[in-house]
């Protein structure tokens, strides 16, 4: 893998008056508890270790009191660690003075807070070209950049409204202007959509999504709602008592969480609407080659499989069992498996959420193609796998 | 035993010679760098001088239509400019016109001088524990010493006048200005302060976009106590020369004149209110979009 954007190497923050003191204790092993009562110190964050690649939507998982919250605001420095280096394209943060901290702030990352951070005393318009007031651009081309991204965000029109008279959904999305409008690369976002209603919360993540799928930022997202992780992260941390647990795709938690802790937060996903059929399907074991229907029930047979994918040069055809070539052959006189293509079992597309395949799965016995969007087939999904991940049984 | 049955005090020979120590060493001082600190204050006399000339000298009905227009830009409200009309009026029919611009050019000089002093010192207050543990302490002192007290020292140093007023009336009144300007920018929300931050503010712009008008509701209310009781000072401040309304109550206390008591106690309501209502207004006005989330 290319360098990381953001780099994260052995991070402690211990929270107290005389912190560094206490060092000694957190190496040495002790726990929070122990640490808290024997000096007076909380242990914020122990031993993070942190590779963010460029491009992708990073979600920091944990319940309150992980130290998400803590561990987000080292990305800026608006926390800074007891310990441990934090590197954004291999320089050193931690070395940044406060005049080149503000430059970086002002250009590199942008924020997105839980409760909007809004100011109260500027107008929407305002607000959005905060962070380009700091920069100290003018007026002129401020408001310009910042009405861009209020139409981007939907909220073309209320330029001239102040925030407490939008609703919760609309002031986070003037958040979310303000942090796209100074182009930073970084996009922090701190339980940025926690404090919505759950219908607006979605309708968020959505457009986060799709406006991510045009900007292609790197986005680091906290949250504590596990259905919201795997909705829009592309990989997922998740943080406990400020350790953290286990880093991987959103399959990866879902499907091997690496402990107890881990465990019992995936048991109450949905996995039907977390989980892709990419991240379950297996390899498409038996292909066919030929267009010949004798040719290909001899090639099943060979395979010692009652099922087969015609695959032709040019992609993916069709779908067939052992029983429906020789019907075909002995009933209809058929002879091509390029007329017969129409007869066979629809395809599925490795992008699409588990709930949406369950009745055309169900429905059939023999395992159903996945075939991606150039038409080629990628695999095959089976409804036994499909019930035994859905079911969370073991042995996968 | 004696000390269980008496206070052991310290014997009058001793505390005359304290005292008297005391007041010499003050008195040498006041006789070595008193001209030179009043001339310190040369500059500030002839503005309050001058202010005080210009109001007086000003026509009546100019005064009146400048003091509307005023109330009515800060408050936009016709009722409320009506009613100050009508009052000024008043008060200039009943003979106390010319106090009356006295004591407000002095309560005007006074409020803006606590201003500029009061708002620093309650910035550099917010900012560190150590300044407030520092200052709190002062300021409690400076609201309960009886004014007289301090005004001893001052008088001593410079004699009797509009200065030396001038300086009690501040001690007495900056204290509000500081204290809820302190508190004005330590209630501010945390997460707005974050996002300055995290927006690359620099000290400077966080303290005038984000920190100040934030803490704009505490500070106009800070200001508005500091009007209030820079009022109420105008008649002990007239014990020491300063001219204006005091002048005329001291008069009528010592003459046991009710009614001529009554009228210029009445006058300085008048000017309590209005600027009372007007900065109020004001404040209120600049503040109609903070909504419910500064309260």
């Amino acid at each position: 893998m290319s360098q990381p954007l953001i780099k994260i190497a052995g991070l402690y923050k211990l929270f107290g008056n005389k912190p560094k003191r206490h060092m000694e204790l957190v190496h040495s092993g002790k726990t929070k508890d122990e640490i808290l009562t024997e000096t007076g110190h909380t242990l914020g964050l122990r031993e993070i270790n942190l590779d963010i690649q460029r491009g992708e939507i990073f979600v920091i998982m944990g319940l309150s009191g992980s130290g998400k919250s803590t561990l987000i605001r080292h990305f800026n420095r608006l926390i800074d660690p007891t310990e441990g280096r934090v590197e954004v394209e291999g320089e050193d943060i931690m070395t940044y003075d406060e005049k080149t901290l503000r430059e970086f702030r002002r250009k590199k990352m942008s924020m997105v807070f839980q409760r909007f951070g809004l100011l109260p005393h500027y107008s929407v318009l305002d607000n959005v070209a905060y962070g380009l007031k700091n920069q100290g651009v003018a007026k002129a081309e401020r408001d310009k950049h910042a009405k861009r991204w209020l139409e981007d965000v939907g909220l073309a029109g209320y330029e001239q409204q102040y925030p407490a008279q939008l609703s919760g959904g609309q002031q986070q999305r003037v958040g979310l202007a303000r942090a796209l409008c100074t182009d930073a690369e970084i996009l922090l976002m701190d339980e940025a959509f926690s404090a919505l209603d759950p219908l607006i919360r979605s309708e968020m993540q959505d457009q986060l999504v799709q406006l991510q799928s045009k900007l292609h930022k790197t986005i680091v997202f906290i949250t504590h709602d596990l259905d919201e992780a795997l909705r829009i992260g592309d990989r997922i941390a998740i943080l406990r008592d400020g350790e953290l647990i286990q880093v991987g795709k959103p399959a990866e938690i879902l499907l091997e969480p690496a402990d107890d802790y881990v465990e019992k937060f995936v048991r109450d996903v949905n996995r039907a609407r977390a989980l892709t059929v990419e991240t379950v399907m297996q390899p498409a074991l038996c292909r066919i080659s030929s267009d010949n229907i004798d040719e290909a029930v001899k090639q099943m047979r060979e395979q010692k499989s009652d099922y087969g994918f015609y695959v032709a040069d040019d992609g993916f055809k069709g779908a067939f069992t052992l029983g429906q070539l020789t019907d075909l052959a002995e009933e209809k006189g058929v002879q091509s498996l390029d007329d017969a293509a129409s007869e066979g079992a629809p395809v599925i597309s490795p992008d699409s959420p588990l709930e949406d395949i369950i009745p055309q799965t169900l429905n059939h016995e023999c395992p159903l193609p996945v075939v991606n969007e150039s038409g080629e087939l990628t695999g095959q999904l089976s409804r036994e796998s499909l019930m035994q991940v859905l079911t969370g049984s073991p042995g996968r | 035993m004696s000390w269980l049955t008496e206070f052991p005090e310290l014997s009058r020979g001793d505390l005359m010679a304290l005292r008297k120590t005391l007041d010499g060493a003050y008195r040498e001082f006041s006789r070595e760098y008193g001209e030179t600190i009043e001339s310190l204050f040369d500059p500030l006399l002839t503005f309050l001088i001058w202010f005080e000339k210009l109001l007086i000298a000003t026509p009546w009905w100019l005064m009146i239509g400048i003091l509307l227009v005023i109330t009515h830009l800060a408050a936009r409200s016709i009722k409320l400019t009506i009613g100050v009309g009508v009052s000024l009026f008043l008060v200039g029919y009943l003979g106390m016109w010319e106090d009356t611009m006295s004591t407000l050019s002095i309560i005007t000089v006074c409020t803006l001088l606590s201003i500029v002093l009061g708002i620093p010192i309650g910035i550099a207050m917010a900012r560190s524990d150590r300044v407030q543990a520092v200052v709190t302490p002062i300021l409690d002192i400076m609201q309960t010493m009886p004014a007289f007290v301090y005004l001893i020292p001052v008088v001593m140093l410079l004699g009797i006048g509009k200065i030396p007023g001038l300086i009690a009336v501040v001690i007495y009144a900056i204290p509000p200005v500081i204290r809820l300007t302190n508190l004005g920018i330590r209630l501010v929300d945390k997460e707005v302060l974050e996002a300055a931050d995290a927006y690359g503010a620099s000290p400077w712009q966080r303290l005038l976009n984000v920190e100040l008008p934030l803490a704009m509701p505490n500070i106009m209310a800070g200001i508005n106590q500091t009007i209030m009781m820079a009022l109420a000072m105008v008649v002990i401040a007239s014990m020491i020369g300063v001219a204006g309304l005091g002048q005329p109550v001291l008069k009528s206390i010592t003459n046991q004149y009710f009614t001529l008591g009554l009228l210029n106690g009445g006058a300085i309501v008048v000017l309590a209110i209005i600027f009372d209502r007007v900065s109020q207004a004001y404040a209120k006005r600049a503040q109609r979009h903070m909504g419910d989330q500064h309260s």
